[in-house]
């Protein structure tokens, strides 16, 4: 039955690859290239001139009719050309996960290839060509930014830091190391009269050796992620593969501008090397220039919400357009301007654009990704191969001995200058995860046709990336588990070691300035406090400094607050509780009365913050990402269920001390065995006291604080009907609300534990601070057994789909009502 | 960096002092520079007075405590052995020591570095770090950023998580549990050092 079912949407995708091929093929005109699909082989070409002409019924000349049925296959054929080919790949790529075990052994890319053939000996078989769309332009203008945005936009940037130095040094050095290499091994290897290349001479070689030793190890990042490497290694591949696209690109470039010169001397090997640093440095300061202006301009965003990813995906591409335009690196540029970017946008822009920026990152580099794949396999097929097993035996072995060699030389070198050093393991993981990718081959295909051994260097570039990706990728996953190569122990922190390694840190620092030594605890302390105290004031938004211990804490206490939320069974919006605690504290004091109205918004307010807060320090706190998905949230769900039961726990331990507020509040997941009620009301004092509540409500979390639920008004928008929560003070009633509410417990937990704990019920009482996606929810008001279920969140609803009105609550700094 | 051996014999006790803390001569020559250039006025000892001098030190949230973890029980001259002793702590752990049943760790094993940063909270020398210790570090660590019932509750919220036994405060035991999956050598270790 298992088979069955998987065997059912290969069909169905076989299928539709069928439908699409007799589309495709039906309407083409006979000359154009078409970009076939896969077709049954028996169909022959004689459907094509059917429908080529529009029929015209009646050959007067005067009278024609409208002809009823048009074909103008031309007009669109460019677009429809390649919306076939993605929707093909995307095809195969739904298709490899009907078998999911697959991915595991085998890496993705190994299964594009795959497809890739098959469809290039379909193509090859009814002589067709596969369409002439990769041109050295299309590849350099359309397809390589997004995949070099993707990479350099995920890339884990505080262990990257931390790392940067190696990872420089592997990607110039090591590319060079290897370029210079193999370039020289291959050029005595040409000296050989027996393999019959010598006419390659020694720029020509030089400048294949440096289009395959780009690096690409997406397979094998895949493969780190899944048996959780230990993350110096992660982010030394990681790193490496994307720096080292830039040295290959400018090493191209420059081979290939001397490869055309009849003579090279000395003074061109200097402005060779000369050119290189200034591409370099040009493309990185270049990427920061954009950068920083991407951040500044998203400071100004607020009221534009809905093209704020469009500034992020625009100003990298612009970055690397006028780098490409200036002749300097636009690999360096746009990677600069994506890492300098994302810590200033990320807190600028709202949730959702910062999803969609992501979402739609991740996309084009994926999509990029997968075409230029699936077009390898297709042109390994139908082209002209050269193939000279001299040539390419020894490409591919010295190609492996030169990376081997190299990795271990430089690791020996800055070994010393590491914290925590490379052993052997890491190196062999470093380098026979080396595989080739998909920048090899685009610069391989877009070689100028000035070389005259072009097609040698192709069949060799593609031998050499089938080699690696197939042997090497799916051999690396049982060699990194045989070897037992360390693992990472990242796993989502507490707030203690939050703390504790910061104090370390900073001990570290201390200790170090102490004994006049830097190195990257001081320089990253430095860079911090400059940021804070200069940057920030210019990029973001509203001036909001925030540490990683607060942004750990507040999203911890959120998570719980959630969980809070799944355990008791709501109905009973916070917004009413909050407003009731404050109305108990104006029946204590009684000059909170007119204030009323002002805190009611205040709420509404808060859950925004907290909802924006919650979702983004998320992320932010994220660092391990994975390459080829997005960042999944699954482990925030484990931290909910584990504090659930503690909660639940301190539920019912707690005992009611009526309202004096022993401490400041805003801890919304119940110590064990501490009393609920302390301190909700200070806050209130001093909501009244300085005129800058915004402060103060965004710093707090309302400890929850049971409500009782006769009389629950309904929290519209005028929220007027706060009379009916004056009677609720006297800690008995809270009391016995906690009472049933524990009773109810039961029968909420299970509905709460199956559903996500995000869409759920509306804030609870327990919790005064929930999101506003969460309150826009139907709550379970059937669920209780209290007396009146208490209404639904009901200003939420008609907000919900449109992100605009309630956005300015997201920025803290005006709470008042009139600006919702 | 003039020749090690005429700084050696300046060092009394170099000998037992490179076995007890692991530092080879080199790096108690260099060592001793450092010690003789903070010491500016030649006293051949140190005072705290000198560690406020260094201009990035003083940036650091925690300078106060850090220099009290040099001048413990208020004294107020640190000699170069007891330098050397406390700056021991931060040389990279070695793993291909052999293990000796019966020797003390040496002091930069992780256990020795965790003891040293237990200290930094707990002044008061109490074993435990009480709530108020723990508050008073937050607020040198994060300035003017939060609030005060922020920092309250962050506080609250840590010994939470970490206090196993309620006492409300966080005993040794619980800050090493708490912090075993973290990997202290690279946080608390100095790579000239080794």
């Amino acid at each position: 039955m298992g088979f069955l079912s998987s065997v059912k949407p290969v069909c169905i995708v076989l299928i539709s690859f069928a439908v699409l091929a007799l589309l495709s093929f039906g309407a083409n005109a006979e000359d154009s290239p078409k970009p076939t699909t896969t077709k049954p082989p028996a169909k022959p070409t004689e459907h094509g001139p059917i429908y080529t002409a529009p029929p015209q019924p009646l050959p007067e000349p005067e009278k024609s009719y409208l002809p009823l049925f048009t074909l103008n296959y031309p007009r669109v054929q460019i677009p429809f050309e390649i919306t076939l080919w993605v929707l093909l790949a995307s095809f195969a790529k739904i298709g490899f996960h009907v078998y999911h075990k697959i991915t595991i052994w085998v890496p993705e890319t190994c299964l594009l290839i795959s497809i890739g053939l098959i469809v290039g000996a379909i193509m090859h078989s009814v002589h067709e060509q596969p369409p002439a769309v990769l041109t050295s332009s299309v590849f350099f203008l359309y397809m390589l930014p997004p995949i070099v945005l993707d990479s350099a936009y995920f890339m884990p940037t505080q262990p990257f830091f931390e790392n940067v130095g190696t990872v420089l040094w592997f990607s110039i050095v090591g590319t060079l190391w290897n370029s210079i290499g193999v370039g020289i091994c291959l050029y005595g290897v040409c000296q050989i009269p027996a393999l019959g290349v010598q006419d390659i001479n020694l720029q020509e070689n030089l400048l294949f050796a440096s289009i395959i030793s780009a690096v690409d190890p997406v397979a094998v990042l895949a493969v780190f992620e899944d048996v959780n490497i230990n993350e110096q290694l992660y982010i030394v591949a990681f790193g490496e593969s994307l720096f080292n696209d830039a040295v290959t690109v400018v090493l191209y470039n420059l081979f290939n501008h001397v490869a055309e010169l009849p003579v090279v001397d000395a003074a061109d090997v200097f402005l060779g090397v000369l050119r290189f640093f200034l591409v370099g440095l040009g493309g990185m300061l270049f990427g920061l220039v954009f950068g920083f202006v991407a951040a500044f301009t998203t400071r100004f965003t607020r009221k534009v919400r809905e093209i704020e990813p469009l500034f992020i995906f625009m100003y990298s591409y612009l970055a690397y357009l006028l780098a490409e335009l200036l002749s300097i690196s636009s690999i360096m540029a746009i990677v600069t301007c994506a890492l300098t970017m994302k810590y200033y946008v990320e807190e600028n822009v709202s949730q959702r654009s910062c999803t969609t920026i992501r979402h739609v990152i991740k996309m084009l580099g994926t999509v990029s990704e997968t075409l230029i794949f699936f077009f390898l396999g297709v042109v390994t097929i139908t082209t002209d191969h050269e193939w000279n097993w001299g040539y390419i035996l020894f490409t591919i072995l010295f190609a492996q001995i030169w990376r081997g060699l190299g990795i271990v030389v430089l690791t020996q070198i800055i070994n010393p200058f590491r914290t925590i050093p490379f052993n052997f393991k890491d190196q062999f993981g470093l380098s026979y995860g080396g595989l080739r990718g998909a920048i090899t081959f685009a610069l391989a295909y877009t070689l100028p046709n000035t070389i005259i051994r072009k097609k040698l260097f192709i069949t060799a570039t593609i031998a050499i990336i089938i080699f690696t990706v197939f042997i090497q990728g799916i051999s690396i996953r049982p060699i990194i588990e045989l070897m037992n190569v360390r693992k990472t122990n990242w796993k989502l922190g507490t707030i203690n070691v939050e703390i504790h390694t910061r104090l370390m840190e900073h001990i570290t620092a201390g200790v170090e300035d102490l004994c006049g030594q830097w190195s990257h605890h001081s320089l990253k302390d430095k860079f911090m406090r400059f940021n804070n105290r200069f940057i920030r004031k210019i990029l973001i938004r509203d001036n909001r400094p925030e540490s990683s211990i607060v942004a750990l804490y507040k999203k911890l206490e959120l998570q719980n607050a959630m969980e809070v939320l799944d355990t008791i069974s709501g109905d009973i919006s916070a917004a009413p509780s909050l407003i009731s605690m404050h109305e108990e504290k104006a029946s204590n004091k009684s000059s909170f009365k007119p204030k009323r109205t002002f805190l009611a918004s205040d709420l509404t307010a808060m859950h925004e913050i907290l909802s924006k807060n919650m979702y983004k320090i998320r992320e932010r706190t994220m660092s391990y990402t994975n390459k080829h998905t997005l960042p999944n949230d699954s482990r925030a769900r484990e931290i909910l269920v584990r504090r659930h039961t503690s909660i639940r726990r301190s539920l019912r331990a707690r005992s009611f001390q009526g309202s004096e507020s022993a401490r400041s509040q805003k801890y919304f997941s119940l110590p064990l065995g501490q009393s609920l009620d302390t301190g909700y009301a200070t806050e209130s004092i001093r909501l009244n006291a300085d005129g800058d509540p915004a402060l103060e409500l965004h710093n707090r979390s309302v400890r929850p604080k049971p409500r009782p639920r006769s009389k629950q008004p309904r929290f519209s928008t005028t929220r007027a009907r706060l009379d009916p929560l004056q009677e609720l003070h006297s800690t008995v009633n809270m009391e016995d609300e906690v009472r049933a509410e524990e009773s109810s417990h039961r029968p909420s937990r299970q509905s709460s534990s199956s559903s996500n704990s995000r869409s759920r019920a509306p804030l609870q009482r327990h919790s005064s601070l929930g999101t506003p996606s969460v309150g826009e929810d139907d709550p379970e008001g059937d669920e209780q057994q209290l007396e009146s279920p208490p209404p639904a969140w009901t200003p939420e609803p008609p907000d919900r789909g449109s992100g605009g009105p309630r956005n300015p609550l997201l920025r803290r700094a005006q709470w008042k009502p009139q600006d919702k | 960096m003039g020749s090690t051996s005429s700084t050696l014999s300046k060092i009394p006790n170099a000998e037992e002092l490179s076995q007890e803390t692991g530092f080879t001569s080199a790096h108690l020559a260099r060592l001793f520079e450092r010690f003789e250039a903070l010491d500016k006025d030649k006293k051949g000892y140190l005072s705290p007075q000198d560690f406020e001098a260094i201009k990035e030190l003083a940036l650091n949230p925690i300078c106060d405590r850090i220099i009290g973890a040099f001048f413990s029980s208020g004294q107020e001259m640190l000699d170069f052995s007891s330098f050397v002793r406390i700056l021991a702590h931060f040389r990279p752990i070695d793993n291909n020591r052999p293990k000796e049943p019966n020797s003390p760790d040496p002091i930069n094993s992780r256990i020795n570095k965790l003891k040293f940063a237990f200290q930094l909270y707990d002044q008061d020398k109490d074993g435990k770090i009480s709530r108020n210790e723990l508050l008073q570090v937050l607020r040198a660590m994060l300035e003017k950023q939060v609030t005060e019932e922020q920092l309250e509750s962050i506080a609250d919220r840590t010994i939470q998580e970490a206090d196993l036994d309620r006492d409300d405060a966080i005993s040794f035991e619980e800050f090493r549990k708490s912090l075993e999956k973290v990997n202290i050598d690279h946080k608390m270790s100095i790579r000239f050092l080794r």
